[in-house]
């Protein structure tokens, strides 16, 4: 069991690093994203969700899957800086490294398993509009016995891929939450940034 | 022999004087309503945080164990009756504050609401509204405040309620107070309502188990998390749709 689940770990690291080079790798992006893109984007990724959901695993398979639909379609790195806030700035090389590998496990895993709260429902994408800088994806969630319920993701492609930074759960949203939640983590280790990875790593 | 539960012709006479009143009351009151933020206004942080452990501890003591015995998923059909059946109770009061904040469509939809549930739905226990396409539009006496343009408040976490705001907490007050089902219908059977409400508290806590699990036991700072989430959340139930700029472009900073 624990053997198994490290070595997802691994490959999940493994499958971020990945990302993260072709990310790096990729001149400035030529072509600008368009509202229709953001949506495209997002809509496979709520297909994928949903094929999950019908797919008639067991719910510890689906966990799994969740969480490699979270760390294809998010931009993990944009928002472990940004859940990380100042103390991003004052951060060497090595420790923002280090910060978004640990971030990727831990986000992936806690949004992945929020997304095991759609079990038995569908999402539907409904609309998308150009907001600033980004574009904003409106979804509506289905679930049995619910009322329907408003999801939002915000698309940017400024990482040089169409990848999602926040997402907004009837209003709840996702980096003010992390961004919470990763500064009591600081708070609570005394402002040692090293000491949160190592904190972060078995939250 | 005494009759306690009034005839459903007196009953309706009675609330439509009570919401005549009611409608008068909101002519008169102003309708400018406070704009969004994203703001924390929390004076009395110390005190609440004291509030907020006391309220974990009776999660831990009762709510939680409470919320295991009423049913593992929480969403069987008892649970769901009991949900339904609370749930219709409350509806004379969100036409009392569809009235008070002149949502007169709504106040209709809600009647219409609660009389099929009464009736169809065996007293409210099944929802056959929803079925028909009159879905729920929940609403309080704190809406009300907000649309008649009272400010949010200070951030307040309440004993057993839990988060609220100064204006959410005082509309709490106001809605034990004016609920037409407790005023027009007497003990015992008035009890019935609070008993379920009771119940549907537990019910709800097993519904949500897993979300109030990863805020209260998971977080970091459950305190700091369960008000950002619940702030977030009741301006957005308020149509207090955030502008833009209180998204943040991670991008540009």
């Amino acid at each position: 069991m624990h053997s198994n689940h490290s070595m997802m770990t691994r490959r999940r690291f493994a499958a971020g690093f990945a990302l993260g080079s072709v990310a790096l790798a990729l001149p400035l992006p030529s072509l600008a994203l368009t509202v229709d893109d953001a949506r495209a984007m997002i809509g496979k990724a709520v297909g994928e969700i949903n094929a999950t959901i019908d797919s008639g695993k067991s719910e510890t398979a689906m966990y799994g899957d969740f969480e490699r639909i979270f760390t294809r379609y998010a931009d993990v790195p944009t928002i472990a800086r940004s859940a990380l806030g100042v103390a991003a700035k004052k951060a060497s090389k090595a420790q923002m490294s280090a910060f978004t590998k640990a971030f990727q496990v831990y986000i992936s895993r806690k949004y992945g398993s929020r997304f095991r709260e759609f079990i038995g429902g569908a999402i539907e994408v409904t609309d998308a509009r150009a907001v600033k800088s980004y574009y904003e994806v409106i979804s509506v969630a289905k679930l049995k016995g619910q009322a329907p319920f408003d999801v939002r993701w915000h698309v940017s492609d400024k990482s040089g891929r169409n990848l999602f930074f926040n997402i907004i759960i009837e209003g709840v949203n996702m980096l003010a939450s992390e961004r919470t939640e990763i500064g009591a983590l600081l708070d609570k280790n005394k402002g040692n940034l090293d000491a949160l990875i190592a904190a972060l790593k078995t939250a | 022999m005494t009759r306690m539960i009034p005839s459903l012709s007196e009953t309706i006479g009675r609330f439509a004087l009570y919401c005549v009143g009611f409608a008068c009351v909101a002519m008169l009151a102003g309708c400018a309503r406070p704009t969004a933020s994203a703001e924390i206004n929390d004076p009395h942080e110390v005190e609440n945080r004291q509030m907020h452990a006391f309220n974990k501890s009776l999660d831990k003591a009762v709510l939680k164990p409470a919320a295991g015995a009423v049913g593992g998923s929480g969403r069987g059909g008892l649970q769901q009756g009991v949900k339904n059946f609370a749930d219709n109770l409350d509806a004379p009061g969100d036409v009392v504050n569809d009235i008070l904040q002149l949502r007169i469509g709504q106040a209709v939809h809600n009647t219409l609401r609660f009389a099929v549930n009464s009736t169809i739905g065996i007293g409210g226990i099944f929802d056959p509204a929803t079925a028909m396409g009159v879905e729920a539009k929940e609403t309080d006496f704190g809406e009300t405040l907000y649309v008649w343009g009272v400010d949010e408040g200070h951030y307040i976490e309440l004993p057993v309620l839990g988060p609220s705001t100064a204006r959410d907490a005082f509309g709490r007050v106001v809605d034990y107070a004016i609920n037409p089902v407790r005023i027009l219908i007497n003990p015992p059977e008035s009890y019935i309502g609070t008993a379920a409400s009771v119940l549907d508290k537990a019910g709800s806590r097993s519904r949500h188990g897993e979300t109030v699990d990863s805020i209260l036991y998971d977080s970091a700072d459950s305190y700091a998390q369960s008000r950002l989430l619940y702030l977030q959340n009741r301006r957005y139930e308020l149509g207090q749709t955030p502008a833009d700029d209180t998204f943040e472009d991670p991008y540009a900073q």
